[in-house]
């Protein structure tokens, strides 16, 4: 049963004609008047001392602005959670590419020319390549021991606990890198002086880049303008790295005196410098009955950060908190920690740490199954956390839900119990083609974690024009995944007033209100919240002004602004009464909600090539009330595709502390001709306090291929894989022996 | 884009007479045809050349003509000309199927067999299905044409028979296929418009029992792509239900030489190498 005129319904994308069309404009498509390109000089090295900086003689220098760390005003340091990070490497590199100089020129050919006729000098230093050097500590590189976190989550005594144990398990897990391959590289247009400064381009979070360019330039904050430009694209990286480009081009800018300079990176650029997933080190020590219940659990997460801290301690926090995954566990801990080495700092990524943790812990479970002798379908039934229970943190299970049915539905559609008995005996005979069938069940929390959205303090507005419009006021950004419709069927639904009335205002941080990042599977649940509620506001002015008797919400809004000059209602969040959250002891409701899903795969492995190809793929998910169906589908195909990628085929090759296949010829993401058809169901759950009962999804389906695809190379060659990327090389070496 | 067109000049000539004269007095000039291989390093930065003789516009390299004995492809017919023939679809499926697996769609309407044998890289798609097939080159230039079996012109990584003053016409292949055999596999890092990790392509012929013809060529195996020689000498004129199958795989380990690079590593191509020509065998099966 659908009440609502508006949510619920498959509205067409707000800005999806424009983009078909061609007439979206991104920011490299933008002309300015007197524009200068910039380009960015590099370091070579992981790590080093930085003794001088070569200008190539006889070139004619004087044409290009040149900008290095002496020519910041303000501080030198991109502002995040910390001020560690610099903005231009100045005497030190601590990762190879590593921002250096910055060049600007009219011509963008002569400026790329002229990057080739900068050397800079590096007298390299030891450099820590990998979570185990940097555990060693061999050597120091970040603080006083190469640690940007470290998080405890226990519960109970996991020894005593373990101790009665029928089956004690040790293993431990390992995922790689992943680059995030947003269509539109990254891009930023900068235009600075004493006046103030002024940024476009590609961005998730508008408010950052503005945090970040008030820290650089100690202006006031009302002097830093940001503005988001239609962006192909995010998947997280444009959570952070846009800081980083804009404070380039405002440099550059700034000291061109305040001429316009676009920085645009190219794919290879964009691929090598940028961020990308944590790789993770998970170990998990588990212990369970002989009926499969699981008494204990002892997790040791570690994350590769990168040279500097970023976003590390949050990613880390998040899968921290995935970490024992849906199930009920009495005595556990959970120790994490978020390590320093000398490669471009990682960065958020869909899923922002949960993917990692989740992997290990569904890998674990089947590899529990196998051993315990039970259908690893079984072994969950005995375990999955249900209402009332207790998770890691000790957050009670409020929500309505029943993991179980949503593992049985996933596991009825791709036909699991028929399957998991045939294949064996299919794959007795000499076919070297194998079959597996595999699954995983798993939750994401929607929002930012812990007291985080307390802290964003997010507002959001709407505002009547003039015109009879409405126009939805949020920093929130759409990259793709359907923000503004979403917006615009919530603020349409709660005004009573068609979608068509609704405009979303472009996230301009000089006219809309911080409403937070667009991050965290939060902007529908969260800012969507703030919509519908500052659109049940302004209903209630039109109403009480008297203006609604014939239903005509344009016309009534048109009346209002004539009379009152404006019409502007804002809503300010709110955190749901029972959230309560301790930073200090990671103690309470951890997420106020929670997606939760069952992905499952069926899958050959070719023992020819060792090419896995997946042949049926069942996505069943409870979000809470879907807002649109075909943005919803969209989202989750588009994240499993992206979690088939991490899990069989994207491997990021390190050399150097630097990323080597930085080409999209050879960091290979997923073809349709690499996909199997996604077959996506949900489940609807309203969640009390989302607008229209809606959840967060963005983040959700990247958690669970990986894990359910492996799951089901277990079951078609009784092997025991414990690595994402598994590429064929890997398979092979299982397979074959190493 | 970090290439720099303004430093470049491309010289096009309009007849293949005017191109040989360019390509004699200018030998520094890069030939370029479809442009799908040099235009990935111009956009980095990374083609050292700065003069292009352009030849796209000319018509004699086109074509694709077929007579009794023998099948005539210009130099510049495309994968995608190539992948519609029917001649060839039927005759030639190995090479109907390396050109579809080339690229994408704009790549195929775009590269040519031509500039996919002179760019010479041990990793291209068509090169091992023409070697199945012993194809000939015509080498063009002022002094004359020769045509030179193509299982000989690559002479190493990037080398080749090419003189200076030559360029690649004419692609040629014999008919008369009737009772062969014909095993194409290419294995990429994923399904569509990926490079090669290990290809294989096979022609032979089976008579009496007994395997009497076999040309057996790979790619991503070595420096270049290669003919398996040792390969096929061990199993021409074996009988077919008792092929010696241990004897073959050590000798393809023998013929190729693979290294670890960023698509793949040589342990891995070693043994795909060897289950591509082991799937080969078991495919001819007791005739």
């Amino acid at each position: 049963m659908n009440d609502f005129a508006h949510i619920g319904r498959s509205v067409q994308r707000k800005e999806g004609r424009a983009k078909v069309t061609g007439a979206a404009s991104f920011t490299d498509d933008l002309r300015i008047e007197g524009l200068l390109h910039g380009a960015t000089v590099r370091s070579r090295v992981p790590r080093g001392r930085i003794t001088g900086i070569h200008f190539e003689e006889g070139f004619p220098w004087a044409e290009f602005v040149i900008v290095t760390a002496r020519d910041i005003p303000g501080k030198n340091a991109v502002a995040h959670l910390m001020l560690d990070q610099p903005c231009l490497a100045d005497g030190v590199v601590n990762h190879a590419e590593e921002p250096i100089v910055l060049l600007a020129h009219p011509d963008p050919l002569r400026v790329q020319d002229a990057r080739e006729r900068v050397r800079v000098d590096v007298e390299p230093l030891p450099a820590v390549l990998g979570i185990e050097e940097s555990l060693r500590c061999d050597p120091v590189i970040w603080g006083q021991d190469n640690i940007f976190k470290t998080i405890l989550i226990a519960k109970g005594d996991p020894e005593a606990a373990a101790a009665l144990g029928h089956l004690r398990l040790d293993a431990t897990y390992h995922t790689g890198a992943q680059e995030h391959v947003y269509i539109e590289p990254n891009a930023i247009i900068g235009e600075a002086s004493a006046g103030g400064v002024l940024v476009r381009g590609s961005m998730q979070c508008p408010y950052y880049v503005h945090h970040a360019l008030h820290e650089l330039f100690q202006l006031p904050l009302e002097k830093v303008r940001v503005v988001q430009v239609e962006t192909g694209g995010g998947f997280g990286g444009k959570e952070d790295y846009p800081s980083m480009l804009a404070c380039h081009a405002a440099l550059l800018s700034w000291k061109a005196g305040g001429r316009p300079v676009k920085i645009a990176y190219d794919r290879e650029e964009d691929m090598a410098c940028t961020t990308k997933r944590h790789p993770s080190r998970t170990r998990i020590r588990s212990a369970f009955a002989a009926d499969g219940t699981l008494l204990s659990l002892d997790v040791e997460f570690l994350l590769d950060g990168g040279a500097y801290m970023t976003l590390s301690p949050v990613v880390l926090s998040r899968g921290a908190l995935h970490a024992s995954g849906p199930y009920r566990c009495p005595d556990l801990r959970i120790r994490a920690r978020a390590l320093a080495t000398n490669t471009p700092p990682h960065g958020a990524f869909r899923g922002f740490g949960a993917p990692q943790s989740l992997f290990a812990i569904e890998r674990h479970m089947d590899e529990a199954a196998q051993r315990l002798g039970l259908d690893p379908a079984d072994l969950r039934r005995k375990n999955l956390l249900c209402t009332g229970d207790a998770m890691a943190t000790g957050q009670i299970m409020r929500d309505e839900v029943d993991l179980v049915a949503l593992m049985d539905r996933a596991l009825t559609e791709i036909r699991y119990a028929e399957k998991r008995a045939a294949y064996p005996v299919l794959n007795a005979t000499d076919d070297p083609v194998k079959r597996g069938v595999g699954f995983s069940v798993f939750m994401h929390g929607g929002g930012f974690t812990g007291s985080g959205e307390t802290m964003l303090n997010s507002v959001a507005a709407l505002e009547g024009t003039a015109e009879g419009q409405v126009r939805v006021l949020a920093a929130s950004t759409e990259m793709g995944q359907g923000a503004n419709t979403v917006f615009a069927q919530v603020a349409a639904e709660a005004l009573q007033a068609p979608v068509d009335l609704i405009v979303v205002a472009p996230p301009d941080t000089g006219l809309v209100p911080n409403s937070g990042p667009t991050v965290a599977s939060r902007t529908t649940q969260v800012v969507g919240k703030l919509v519908l509620d500052a659109g049940l506001a302004m209903r209630k002015t039109l109403l009480e002004a008297g203006l609604l008797q014939d239903g005509d919400v344009g016309t009534a809004i048109r009346t209002y602004v004539a009379r009152h000059g404006a019409l502007r209602t804002e809503s300010r969040y709110q955190k749901p009464d029972f959230v309560e959250w301790d930073d200090a002891t990671y103690r309470g409701d951890a997420y106020a909600t929670y997606a939760w899903a069952c992905y499952a795969a069926d899958l050959r492995v070719d023992l020819v090539s060792y090419e896995t190809q997946v042949a049926d793929f069942v996505a069943v998910q409870e979000v809470g009330r879907v807002l649109n169906p075909t943005l919803a589908a969209g989202q989750i195909e588009g994240g499993v595709a992206q979690g088939i990628g991490w899990g069989l085929n994207e491997e990021v090759i390190w050399r150097q502390g630097s990323m080597a296949n930085h080409q999209m010829s050879n960091y290979l993401i997923a073809t349709a001709a690499d996909l199997p058809r996604i077959r996506v169901f949900f489940e609807e759950r309203p969640y009390a306090y989302g607008p229209g009962g809606a959840k967060g999804l963005g983040e959700l389906p990247m958690d669970g291929p990986a894990p359910a695809l492996l799951n089901a190379v277990q079951h078609a060659l009784q092997v025991v894989p414990r690595q994402v990327p598994m590429t064929p090389e890997v398979l092979m070496d299982l397979v074959e022996g190493g | 884009m970090r290439g720099q067109p303004s430093l470049c000049d491309v010289l096009t000539p309009r007849s293949l007479d005017e191109a040989l004269s360019l390509r004699a007095a200018c030998p520094e000039a890069r030939p370029l045809a479809g442009g799908t291989d040099l235009m990935v390093p111009f956009a980095a930065g990374r083609l050292p050349d700065r003069l292009f003789l352009n030849l796209w516009g000319l018509e004699e390299l086109r074509g694709i003509t077929v007579s009794e004995d023998e099948v005539t492809l210009g130099a510049l017919t495309l994968f995608r000309e190539v992948a519609a023939h029917p001649l060839l679809q039927r005759e030639f499926p190995n090479l109907v199927r390396s050109a579809k697996v080339t690229g994408a769609l704009a790549i195929q309407s775009r590269g040519s067999l031509g500039g996919n044998i002179a760019n010479g890289s041990p990793a291209a798609d068509t090169p091992p299905s023409l070697l199945a097939y012993g194809a000939d080159l015509e080498l063009s230039s002022l002094r004359g044409a020769r045509w030179v079996p193509y299982a000989g012109f690559h002479t190493g990584y990037k080398c080749s028979l090419l003189a200076s003053d030559e360029l690649i016409t004419r692609i040629r292949l014999s008919r008369s296929r009737e009772g062969g055999f014909h095993y194409f596999r290419k294995v990429g890092t994923r399904q569509a418009q990926a490079i090669a990790k290990v290809s294989l392509a096979a022609w032979g012929r089976v008579a009496g029992g007994r395997l009497q013809e076999l040309r057996l060529a790979l790619g991503s195996v070595a420096p270049m792509p290669i003919r398996a020689t040792g390969t096929e000498g061990i199993l021409l004129g074996q009988p077919v239900t008792e092929l010696p199958f241990e004897a073959a795989h050590q000798a393809l380990q023998a013929d190729i030489s693979p290294i670890d690079d960023l698509r793949s590593s040589a342990r891995f191509r070693r043994r795909v190498a060897g289950n591509l020509l082991l799937e080969m065998l078991r495919g001819l099966g007791p005739a």
